[in-house]
């Protein structure tokens, strides 16, 4: 809390190294003014406890909105995340059998480099058939469904998660801080560093921008494309992974609770949708607003009819205070 | 502005790669839906023509509710959330006697109205991106669905019902009817409108169209309305077939991204000003009849995700044929 009002008061150099623009701090703000409203209706909110396990249950979507961002940064989107959480967590179980006595050393990393091969395949599409990302992502979570049906049978898979998803997703080895919470920090410091310190990042910057003066000074875009839907594809299973390990277990339509939610998050960050501009701390403030908000309106038993119409109301309502568009005026 | 109604007609050349889109869907429905007829047992019965129709204009008004924010360069993630809110809405209104039933299909249509018109207003005056405007406002919508109908259930007027989900003189399956219906009072009165035209200018660039005068907001406003009174027809045949409300997200977001999908195979552009909905609607019934061809032909149940996948994969992929035809590599970044 004090490092955001800080960074406002010490001067805009500070608060842009940081990267604290308005939208951030108004994200963060609200963090501020969730916890108090739910304060005001239980202590328990404001227990570390409390505040942990949201952590914890956020670190799944962070990592997810990790590779959405970095996806929606170029202008495009990924609407394969569903099916891709699910192949990964179905693909990390499913080599625990298949691999033998190496099966559960090379489970996740081979969950992850399954949704890195879609990833690879939507950047294919979008960016040597020039596709639309939304279109194309959108036809191959339909072919990644189709295979996991056929994968499993149309049966849940009897295969369970390995100790060490378990150890990755739920236990608390440090602290009492989640296990999770620590992966989530290493993939966000991760992006960070690469778009911050690397010229790959700049890239992404500049293609979301304009893709044809990146290309025309000599960025391959391609290349650009493909890595960052290879990245998101590699997240959203890797997500299924934990998701596997935090639950024990992989089961059909496991991802469809995270697209939704993923965007939301890297939009209500500040970042725009339609590219080039955002940062990395406004997707972790999305995602810890989200997560609090769905976990506040469930602990005040407010009806789904209602925690939906909310979900929507704030969402309008923030974007409305920062993420407004320019007039139509040249 | 790329489409020009007057004398299109005289230059049959013209005319064809004008609607190639559409012409290559409606080519493509007319190719399956004849192997369809052809390996089914029964033949084209008037029955299995109301079945198969039934099914299909449901999609077919969803994918038109989406071609008219999509023309405007816009997108409209809540059609099917509006669809599934008109469905609960209509399995609560629409009962009774016929004229209480026609009073609930007016309300119904008018709050399918004031869905749209909302999310046209944000887009406009908010100036929010379309995408993210109506992925709020759909679990809004979702929202008021299960309020309205917590469970599955309900009835609706059934007379009406019978009538519009029936049989024509025991041969024209009346859901048809209905779509050309819709067709004929909202899409060709809109088509030929000045804002269904400023609509398409709008999508072919907006800045243009400011300065030439075109008014922008207001055809963006209508497009996004009329999407919404789209929808819930769509809704309310979906009431009128299965007799009862649901509301059901996975049934809102599977109508939602064929709807897109549709809405490509047709033959419009997701950048907008080009393509029509017309093109929406033989995409739709395109989407459809993939389903009954896996049914005809026996596909083992557990390949036919698979196989609908790759079919719906192959078929928004036929829009990289494009790339083919540029001069210049700089066109492929729009």
């Amino acid at each position: 809390m004090t490092g955001v009002d800080t960074g406002a008061v010490r001067g805009p150099t500070l608060a842009m190294r940081l990267g604290i623009d308005r939208s951030v701090a108004i994200a963060f703000g609200c963090i501020l003014l969730i916890l108090a409203g739910g304060a005001m209706y239980s202590r328990e909110f404001l227990s570390p406890d409390y505040l942990l396990q949201q952590l914890q249950v956020g670190a799944f979507l962070g990592i997810i909105a990790s590779g959405a961002m970095m996806v929606i940064l170029l202008g495009h989107i990924d609407l394969s995340i569903p099916w891709v959480v699910t192949l990964g967590a179905m693909m990390a179980t499913a080599m625990v059998g298949w691999g033998g006595s190496w099966g559960p050393w090379i489970c996740i990393p081979f969950g992850v480099f399954c949704g890195a091969v879609i990833g690879i395949l939507n950047g294919l599409g979008v960016a040597y058939l020039r596709l639309p990302s939304m279109i194309f992502t959108l036809g191959m979570n339909a072919v990644v469904q189709g295979l996991m049906v056929l994968h499993t049978g149309g049966f849940a898979p009897l295969d369970q998660a390995t100790p060490a998803m378990h150890f990755i997703a739920v236990q608390r080895s440090l602290f009492g801080i989640p296990n999770a919470v620590f992966v989530w920090a290493i993939v966000g410091i991760f992006v960070i560093y690469v778009l911050k310190r690397t010229a790959f990042g700049r890239t992404v910057y500049a293609v979301g921008n304009r893709e044809s003066a990146a290309y025309l000074s000599g960025v391959n875009t391609n290349r650009v494309l493909i890595g960052c839907f290879a990245f998101s594809g590699a997240m959203a299973a890797f997500a299924g992974v934990l998701l596997a390990g935090y639950s024990n277990k992989a089961y059909q339509n496991m991802g469809d609770a995270y697209l939704l939610p993923a965007i939301a998050a890297v939009v209500l960050g500040g970042t725009n949708i339609l590219g080039g501009r955002g940062n990395y701390l406004g997707t972790i403030a999305g995602v810890i607003l989200i997560t609090l908000l769905q976990s506040i309106l469930s602990v005040m038993q407010m009806p789904e009819a209602g925690r939906q119409v909310i979900y929507g109301c704030v969402i309008i309502g923030m974007l409305l205070i920062y993420g407004r568009g320019a007039k139509a005026r040249s | 502005m790329k489409t020009a109604t007057t004398g299109a007609l005289s230059n049959g050349r013209y005319w064809i790669a004008h609607n190639s889109g559409v012409l290559t869907a409606v080519v493509l429905f007319v190719a399956m839906f004849t192997l369809y007829i052809s390996n089914h047992s029964a033949g084209l019965t008037p029955a299995v023509a109301t079945t198969a129709a039934n099914k299909a204009v449901l999609l077919a008004l969803v994918a038109m509710a989406q071609t008219l924010p999509v023309l405007t360069r816009g997108l409209d993630l809540s059609v099917g959330m509006v669809f599934v809110m008109a469905n609960c809405i209509a399995s609560v209104i629409v009962v009774g006697t016929v004229g209480e039933g026609m009073l609930g299909i007016v309300a119904v249509l008018l709050i399918g109205a004031l869905a749209g018109f909302i999310n046209g207003a944000i887009v406009v005056w908010g100036r929010l991106q379309p995408i993210i405007t109506t992925l709020a406002t759909g679990a809004v919508y979702y929202g008021i669905s299960l309020f309205v109908r917590p469970g599955p259930g309900g009835d609706v007027q059934s007379d009406i019902a019978d009538l519009l989900t029936g049989q024509l003189f025991n041969t024209v399956p009346a859901a048809l009817v209905v779509l050309l219906v819709v067709v004929l009072v909202v899409w060709i009165p809109y088509r030929r409108s000045v804002l269904g035209r400023a609509a398409y200018a709008v999508g072919s660039n907006e800045q243009a169209a400011y300065m030439s005068g075109v008014p922008v907001q207001k055809a963006k406003l209508l497009a996004y309305t009329l999407a919404g009174v789209l929808a819930s027809v769509a809704g309310l045949m979906l009431t009128f077939n299965t007799y009862s409300g649901e509301a059901s997200a996975p049934i809102a977001g599977t109508y939602t991204l064929n709807s897109i999908a549709a809405v490509v195979i047709g033959g419009t552009s997701l950048f907008g000003g080009w393509g029509s909905a017309i093109g929406s609607i033989f995409g739709a019934f395109v989407l459809r009849t993939i389903e009954d061809l896996l049914f005809v032909f026996d596909l083992p149940p557990l390949w036919q995700p698979l196989f609908q996948g790759v079919v719906l994969l192959l078929a928004v992929s036929l829009g990289a044929f494009r790339i083919l035809r540029v001069r210049n590599r700089l066109e492929l970044f729009s």
